[in-house]
């Protein structure tokens, strides 16, 4: 991406953000997103045990105490510090696999939308393969294979959002491809790469800020869910929906080693798709 | 109409030879040694070598894939190398299982979705469209095992009104229907909110339609304008997404089955998957193609009958 369309892009995303204050519930949204984000960033400093460790003596009461604030799970382990460093895993693979989803996507979209022809025929019928395959039993299938891994997560929701992009990218770009300055680019002589990147993305901004937080909350889902699944992330690393996984039989003796981390995803997806509705709604009004 | 059919179920046909294909060729990228599978980590060289001979797994992917699609083709979907019988013996039943509970789950999600969808929508941003919206927001946003942790330590585990697992066995202390309680009411919170936004969203764009402003300006109480000029249109473009609804409630309910037990289709594909179950997986990966495609295409089909604004060449 140019310098040019990341200033445009910059500036988009500042001016939502500014408009929030007129949302009550985009603002909740956003300090949902913004206390993960900053528990994530700051993980190491606010930890008091390693996630890792198993404090033994504290497995005959493990419900929260002095010591342990959140109590332990059923290894002894620190619940706490197991639910920061899992924030911390959770944020950087779930924006990875957003990313690279936008990035394939896009220019799938693009290509599709603006060279028309066996171009968009040809992507157009792969996405709808893809998208006619239905999504959880292909992470199984494809995670249960190549075991779990973080690169394995973020390949699998990368792939299985980019056709949903493509199509939407797709469809601003038929729309855009007639307008004046597509038109003079083309007369300046312009590449068609360049015309497609420069001119035509930036002008996508507003409906793909949406799309992208909504997209946050669903991958951020779908990695809980792979997690649950035992098909996430390997087994040591602590993450949240392992963690409800490893929890769940015990759940009429200990309940919060399992409700703990299913609230705080909770928290998180409810902030993403608050955040998305207050943008699109104070989008639409301006 | 006969042309757009044919096309539909072209690709269909497509889409099915792929996926299948596909799967074939992952489970021969990583390829565990089916016969090592069956027989267990003791079993000597030669057991394996005469099993792999007696399978013909030693034959190359492309004529295996091939003789598997025979087999298909003449209704035989193989044997489970996991629960060591024909595909088609296990293969039904959960999916009856399966479409049991989404059965139920959809009868409740029509109804309620287009109630609350078109409540919320004909007032655009009055405190009830407000109310309504942020709760469907919050109702989608709880990953389905959080909301089978939250019922079920509330339901089961704190009130004691219902059981926490739902292996529809009839022997223990509770019925079939008390056992369906909490795995329906999961994939209902979930799906509900999402259908009553898309409800709501066709509701607000046909009550800012011109007409429907000329139906009020004309001084039809509020009632007739809704009822009658307003709910048709807007219930044209939720139609196909309630129909959408169906592949989720039978190929997506995977995590509630993980979550309550639930012997159903997607608990068997989990299973499948984490065994290498190569025929169990392929035979369930073609149906949740048939499932996907087929809502597809009764979607298009009824959203024309529909809509006579909709023409397909």
């Amino acid at each position: 991406m140019s310098a040019a369309s990341a200033l445009v892009l910059f500036h988009a995303v500042a001016r939502s953000l500014l408009l929030l204050r007129y949302s009550p519930v985009g603002l909740l949204g956003a300090g949902l997103v913004a206390f993960w984000v900053i528990i994530a960033l700051f993980a190491p400093l606010i930890t008091p045990y390693d996630p890792l460790a198993n404090d033994y003596a504290a497995l005959a009461d493990p419900g929260p105490s002095a010591a342990h604030w959140l109590g332990t799970d059923n290894l002894g382990r620190d619940l706490l510090s197991r639910l920061v460093w899992g924030a911390r895993s959770l944020l950087a693979i779930v924006p990875l696999a957003v990313a690279i989803a936008y990035l394939v996507g896009c220019l799938m979209g693009l290509a599709a939308g603006y060279l028309g022809g066996w171009v968009d025929a040809l992507l157009m019928r792969v996405s709808d393969i893809i998208l006619a395959f239905p999504v959880i039993i292909l992470y199984m299938i494809v995670l249960a294979h190549f075991g779990p891994s973080a690169i394995n997560v973020v390949l699998a929701v990368a792939f299985t959002a980019a056709p949903q992009i493509a199509r939407i990218v797709r469809g601003l770009t038929l729309d855009l491809r007639n307008r004046d300055y597509v038109a003079a680019a083309r007369l300046r002589g312009e590449r068609p790469l360049y015309i497609m990147v420069a001119e035509i993305l930036p002008n996508t901004r507003g409906p793909l800020i949406v799309d992208s937080c909504l997209r946050l909350g669903y991958s951020t889902i779908a990695i809980g869910v792979l997690g649950f699944l035992g098909l996430g992330l390997p087994p040591s690393d602590p993450n949240w929906g392992g963690m409800v996984k490893d929890s769940y039989a015990l759940i009429s003796v200990y309940p919060h080693m399992a409700l703990i981390p299913c609230a705080a995803i909770t928290s998180l997806v409810v902030g993403f798709n608050l955040l998305a509705d207050a943008i699109r709604e104070l989008g639409q009004n301006d | 109409m006969s042309a757009f059919l044919l096309r539909r179920l072209g690709f269909l046909l497509i889409t099915l030879l792929a996926t299948s294909f596909l799967v074939f060729a992952i489970s021969e990228f990583a390829p565990g040694d089916v016969a090592t599978k069956i027989l267990g980590p003791y079993a000597t060289a030669d057991q394996i070598a005469l099993l792999t001979e007696e399978m013909g797994l030693n034959r190359p992917m492309p004529v295996r894939y091939l003789d598997w699609l025979g087999g298909v083709l003449s209704g035989d979907l193989g044997t489970s190398t996991l629960f060591k019988q024909p595909v088609n013996e296990v293969l039904w039943g959960r999916l009856a299982n399966t479409g049991l509970l989404a059965g139920i789950a959809f009868a409740l999600i029509v109804p309620f979705s287009l109630v609350l969808g078109v409540v919320a929508g004909m007032r655009e941003a009055s405190l009830r469209d407000r109310s309504i919206s942020v709760a469907s927001i919050i109702a989608t946003s709880i990953p389905e095992f959080a909301s089978g942790v939250f019922l079920a330590s509330i339901f089961a585990v704190w009130l004691g009104w219902l059981p926490g697992t739902s292996p529809l066995s009839l022997g223990g202390d509770w019925s079939v229907a008390q056992q369906l309680v909490l795995p329906v009411a999961v994939v209902v919170l979930y799906d509900l909110g999402y259908v009553v936004r898309m409800v709501r969203a066709s509701m607000v764009e046909v009550m800012r339609a011109p007409y429907i402003r000329t139906a009020v300006l004309k001084g039809l109480t509020r009632s007739e304008v809704i009822f009658r000029h307003a709910l048709r249109n807007a219930l044209i473009a939720p139609f196909t997404v309630i129909l959408l609804q169906i592949n989720y409630l039978i190929t997506g309910v995977v995590v509630v089955e993980a979550v309550f037990a639930y012997p159903g289709f997607g608990r068997m594909m989990l299973d499948a998957a984490l065994a290498q179950d190569i025929a169990l997986i392929e035979a369930g990966a073609l149906v949740a193609v048939v499932i996907a495609v087929g809502t597809q295409i009764a979607g298009d089909i009824g959203y024309m009958l529909l809509n006579p604004r909709i023409r397909v060449r």
